[in-house]
């Protein structure tokens, strides 16, 4: 035996690698998910893998309908994710994505509930917003205020601060329900209708999505050229080297969970105000933390979120679809993107490093992914 | 008047799965490895558990033999969470990538496998029974200690439980010794605090993450097992196991990464967590949600005042969350 063999495998880290490849990667672990997502469902449902698609295609796109319904929740998962990203891109680990987005939601029912009737419209419309988005923040901003001062871990402060907002909520809904003791709040201001968004050209969800475009450029912009945007990636990279740059990093945190916050109430106030009309406990439906997925997945890129939350949605959808048809449970769509995100995560490692294998004559050869 | 005689029992069967929830994960953060798909895990492990015992209590039709009965479904349990934190550990240790969003997935993924399967076991299998309720392996589960009925209080405190409950608490002191006072638990936690340092020093990093991991992965499964065969009776409900996991995880901190202190930790959480069904409110059903807040309330304090007061015992592993790369400076 030789004793200087070299391993079999080597791993080196890529200096960089041009994004033609990079994304290139990607798709090819979106393919072999696909395929492995087809075999586990034919091994479930006993379908061919194409009638298996075909279904998801449907559920996904079949009728107008559907196509409204998937670009409402498009738009909304892409919107609390545009939320985390300023605080991902610092590496504040918000898991609290929930309880922002229910507190948001909190606040416009209990606007819409109080005031629905004493405002007018648009002023209503005014309230509403702001309590959400006040409310959203000040959730956010309470963990950075401690990371920043006393440097509290924030991924499990977020976390708790999730199901402290959730209570919050089960609370009001036993307080406000309608009628008593169905546990439920009921759609608000049914007849009345205030506080409602108004429907656009007839669609009920096309002021959502617009919205969320809206923000979706707006993030672009201030993560790429405004001056908190490069703070924050400053601060994202390295504390110590954003400390001797003379950027405060204490009040750089705070700010950019404020307006992370904002933006995950900002969505809880799209879903009561825009298409649910109503608060329950299980609002967020895991949106916060898909909401982290479909921005670590993106790379923070707002734009590249729009199709990586298109995916996330799509299985979601596609799922529910075979399953209702096959009259499996729903959970079935869990599973799916389990195991998408499993190889697109995984593939992040072809990306970021390089393998070697050791050869018969000690030479390596480079595998080219 | 407050109950302690019936409030203890309750807070000692609710706190079993976050006392093994709570020690697995504790393993695994000690060796570096923040495992957020503890949740997740711990479906897969109670749906693993009540897969074995269905197929098992269908092939022998009521007649159930105790000790295959309980040996099925525990062995099943392992192995599922098994698979899962060797998933965990491929994709952070072998492949370096995040663990946070691994964790994250994981959970996401668990948690739809354990729903999907527990609500279409039985269209999947095509068998004639309306629910899953495994009441004959739940009962092997639960059995307690014959002569706790002798005993009175005494015996209705301590004696009462299944045998899980007392495995839990052994796991948690041996967990504690072997990380406090073994070479092993030494290894781990070099591995936890500085990786580069203990791969120096001729420190396994991989060999020693995967176990930790895995390990941690396979108690807190347990953890699921216990709760769906003996805390619910065998009766498999979707959801019903709630958020158990991010409690335990939360209980990780509370107990400052000790797991002999997260037995009377455990303890005081699901105190906490069953408070509001004997504090009485009158008939108002609100101020009850409230109650509900305080294990997490209560977690947020303690998260804060170990921040504050920075003591070094007291803080995380130094290198938790972070991947491992020999060849990174």
């Amino acid at each position: 035996m030789d004793k200087n063999k070299s391993p079999l495998i080597h791993i080196t880290k890529r200096s960089d690698i041009p994004w033609q490849r990079a994304w290139l990667i990607r798709l090819f672990a979106l393919v072999l998910a696909f395929v492995v997502c087809a075999i586990v469902t034919t091994l479930l449902t006993g379908l061919d893998p194409l009638s298996v698609y075909q279904s998801m295609f449907d559920g996904a796109f079949g009728s107008e309908r559907k196509v409204w319904i998937l670009g409402k929740e498009l738009a909304i998962l892409l919107c609390v994710s545009l939320g985390l990203t300023p605080a991902f891109k610092m590496k504040f680990w918000n898991l609290g994505g929930e309880g922002q987005v229910l507190i948001g939601a909190l606040a416009t029912a209990a606007v819409m509930l109080y005031l629905g009737e004493r405002l007018p419209g648009p002023l209503l419309m005014i309230v509403m917003f702001i309590g959400a988005v006040g409310a959203g923040a000040i959730w956010a901003a309470i963990p950075a205020f401690f990371k920043a001062r006393w440097n509290t871990n924030e991924t499990l402060f977020t976390l708790m601060m999730n199901y402290v907002a959730i209570q919050l909520v089960a609370f009001f809904v036993i307080v406000w329900e309608v009628p008593k003791g169905s546990g439920k709040v009921g759609v608000i201001n049914q007849t009345s209708m205030a506080g409602w968004l108004p429907t656009i050209g007839g669609q009920k969800y096309l002021l959502i999505i617009l919205v969320v475009a809206v923000i979706t450029v707006a993030m672009h912009i201030y993560l790429k050229y405004s001056k908190h945007g490069y703070e924050i990636s400053v601060v994202g990279e390295s504390v110590n080297t954003a400390r001797y740059v003379g950027i405060k990093t204490g009040k750089v945190i705070v700010r950019t969970l404020l307006v992370s916050g904002a933006i995950c109430g900002l969505a809880g106030w799209l879903m009561v105000a825009g298409s649910d009309h109503t608060i329950t406990t299980t609002l967020a439906g895991g949106r916060g933390f898909l909401g982290i997925m479909v921005s670590w997945l993106a790379q923070f890129s707002p734009f590249a979120m729009i199709a990586t939350s298109f995916l996330l949605t799509f299985m979601a959808r596609g799922a529910s679809e075979i399953s209702t048809a096959f009259q499996l449970n729903h959970s079935f769509a869990d599973i799916m993107t389990g195991i998408i995100l499993f190889f697109v995560i995984g593939c992040e490692f072809f990306i970021h490093y390089k393998v070697h294998f050791r050869t018969k004559e000690g030479k390596e050869i480079v595998d080219h992914v | 008047m407050f109950d302690l005689i019936s409030f203890i029992p309750r807070a000692v069967v609710q706190s079993v799965p976050l006392l093994l929830g709570c020690t697995g994960e504790t393993i695994s953060e000690k060796s570096g490895s923040l495992n957020l798909g503890i949740p997740g895990v711990m479906y897969v492990g109670a749906i693993s558990g009540v897969i074995a015992s269905f197929f098992y209590e269908q092939s022998c039709g009521g007649q159930v033999n105790p000790a295959l009965a309980i040996i099925f479904p525990l062995l099943a349990c392992l192995f599922g969470s098994l698979l899962m934190g060797l998933l965990f550990c491929f994709l952070t240790v072998t492949l370096r990538v995040n663990q946070n969003v691994v964790g994250l997935a994981m959970t996401t993924f668990g948690i739809g496998f354990g729903n999907f399967f527990g609500g279409s076991l039985i269209k999947l299998t095509d068998s004639e029974v309306p629910s899953i309720a495994l009441s004959a392996t739940s009962h092997c589960f639960s059995k307690a200690l014959p002569f706790a009925d002798d005993l009175g209080w005494f015996g209705k405190i301590f004696l009462s439980y299944g045998f899980l409950t007392y495995v839990a608490i052994a796991i948690a002191l041996v967990t504690a010794y072997i990380l406090k006072k073994t070479r092993t638990g030494l290894h781990i936690r070099a591995i936890g605090e500085n990786p580069a340092t203990a791969d120096a020093a001729g420190i396994n990093i991989t060999k020693y993450k995967y176990l930790s991991v895995c390990i941690g992965c396979m108690i807190a499964g347990l953890g699921g097992l216990y709760y769906v065969m003996d805390y619910a009776s065998g009766v498999w409900s979707n959801d019903a196991f709630g958020d158990r996991g991010w409690l335990a995880i939360a209980l990780v901190i509370f107990t400052l990464w000790r797991p002999n202190i997260a037995i009377f930790g455990s303890l005081l959480f699901a105190g906490l967590y069953i408070l509001y069904l004997f504090v009485p409110t009158g008939g108002n059903m609100a101020v009850k949600e409230l109650y509900k807040m305080l294990p997490y309330v209560v977690t947020i304090i303690v998260l804060v005042v170990t921040g504050m007061r920075n003591k070094r015992e007291n803080q995380p592993p130094e290198a938790l969350g972070l991947p491992y790369f020999r060849e990174d400076r």
